[in-house]
């Protein structure tokens, strides 16, 4: 169950049990924990809270995505047009980055069809679109996923076919969640997004060292 | 006079923390500026759900309220992410609007996700574009003015009064199904905002329908002399969702009970 879900419940009950006084309020504070993580930045896309569900059935916290860059963009499986450009566009960019460029990145794919993209059509269209292990394709419900893409900035609706009208984005998300570029070229690699992985990978390989250097 | 005494009363009730009136509406069929079938440039009718609607925009009150019980949302706590800077920027302090601003007046300088997380508190979502242009479709007397030149001229003439004043109280005239300040007072965030682009620019790729845009094609816009609820597409679709301005506000909608 998610956590805002939680929040929402106890603080309904509060105000049912003190006759709904905004004065009183302030019990239904929850403080932080004093063992928890340091929050993601402000600008931090991880600052959404949202649950995904991978390729495999798993649920992660959108949060969890953490620590590593990662290339995201958004799609659904049924699309025959774009999307499988999205793909391509992506495997392109991977293309050209050397291999120790391309294990610090992952890919996440996000569905704009919750309902029909299911774990095993998510895996199947992994399959299919030769997405190795650093991909992750997945879904969230409805309102999850409009946040996600929200937070994204990339726009989709739903028509009354079953298909989807959405922009064709892939961005760029640093190790904290903060957008570090934006491309909306599909085709061949991007030479600007492949230029900002590469300086998000220089940069993590330079602050790598020093902490080294310190220990 | 009589009039003034019904807002006080319901401001009053607003700020004692009583329960959001909502009022039902009966859905049916509906046909949309926006195109909904397959084809972009022809109507296609849909089915609405009966929804049940806030009578009333979210007040400064409400959502003052909102912030004392969610502190994430308070202003200088919610993340950039989510609310931008011009976030509750003319409240005094963080948990108090302040003496510059009505606490009947409906809450503006609110992004699309602190809008979305009060209307969980009321077990409620924002309406979809459609739902609330369905809504917006009423005058006081019938459920579909939107062919009435004078119904129109009387929208517009809310986009021809300067900006910058001081808003007023919420719960001005209601409309046919009861439901008040569909226009104007402020414009008002929808769940799907940002489902309502229009064609976008990308002549460097081809076609951009084809290429920026999956299905088919970005939206086109039927009823071209719906200027008003043009204009009002037009804002939205501009908008990235940690967006706030002093003229747009929300409020909420939730499945009519019995009809779940």
């Amino acid at each position: 169950m998610s956590l805002p879900l939680l929040r929402r419940r106890d603080a309904l009950l509060s105000l049912a049990a003190l006759g709904a006084l905004p004065v009183f309020a302030h019990s239904a504070h929850h403080p932080p924990m004093d063992d928890a993580p340091a929050p993601p930045p402000d600008e931090s896309v991880y600052r959404l809270e949202a649950t995904l569900e991978d390729q495999d059935g798993h649920s992660l916290a959108w949060s969890s995505l953490q620590g590593t860059p990662v290339l995201a963009s958004m799609f659904y499986t049924s699309c025959d047009m774009v999307c499988p450009m999205i793909f391509e566009t992506v495997q392109a960019t991977l293309r050209a980055l050397s291999a120790a460029e391309r294990a610090q990145l992952r890919v996440l794919m996000v569905s704009f069809d919750p309902e029909r993209d299911s774990p095993a059509v998510l895996k199947k269209t992994a399959q299919a679109r030769g997405c190795d292990a650093q991909w992750m394709l997945a879904r969230a419900d409805d309102n999850t996923t409009r946040k996600v893409a929200a937070v994204l900035g990339i726009q989709y609706r739903r028509l009354a076919n079953g298909e989807y009208n959405h922009s064709s984005v892939l961005e760029l998300l640093d190790g904290q969640g903060r957008v570090a570029a934006r491309s909306g070229k599909l085709g061949p690699a991007d030479p600007a997004m492949v230029a900002a992985i590469r300086k998000l990978q220089g940069r993590r390989a330079a602050e790598i060292r020093s902490f080294s250097a310190v220990a | 006079m009589k009039y003034l005494a019904t807002f006080v009363l319901a401001a009053a009730a607003c700020t004692a923390g009583q329960a959001a009136d909502y009022v039902g509406l009966p859905g049916g069929r509906f046909e949309s500026v926006l195109p909904q079938g397959p084809v972009s440039t022809a109507s296609a009718p849909v089915d609405l759900k009966p929804f049940a609607m806030r009578r009333t925009p979210v007040t400064v009150a409400e959502f003052a309220a909102f912030v004392q019980v969610h502190p994430e949302w308070q202003r200088g706590r919610a993340p950039k992410v989510l609310a931008d800077a011009r976030y509750l920027q003319q409240w005094g302090k963080p948990l108090e609007p302040g003496q510059g601003l009505r606490t009947d007046a409906p809450v503006t300088e609110v992004s699309w996700f602190a809008a979305k997380a009060f209307c969980e508190t009321e077990d409620a979502r924002l309406p979809t574009w459609l739902e609330w242009e369905y809504a917006a479709a009423a005058d006081a007397t019938r459920i579909d003015a939107r062919r009435d030149p004078a119904w129109r001229r009387q929208i517009l003439a809310w986009y021809e009064k300067p900006g910058g004043q001081a808003l007023e109280a919420v719960g001005g005239p209601p409309n046919a199904y009861g439901v008040s300040d569909l226009h104007g007072l402020v414009w008002e965030w929808v769940d799907d905002f940002n489902a309502l682009f229009i064609a976008g620019d990308s002549r460097t790729q081809g076609d951009p329908d084809l290429l920026k845009f999956c299905g088919s094609g970005a939206l086109n816009i039927i009823d071209r002399d719906s200027y008003a609820v043009l204009m009002r597409i037009a804002l939205l679709s501009s908008l990235n969702a940690a967006d706030t301005t002093g003229a747009l506000g929300f409020r909420c909608v939730r499945p009519l009970e019995g009809h779940l």
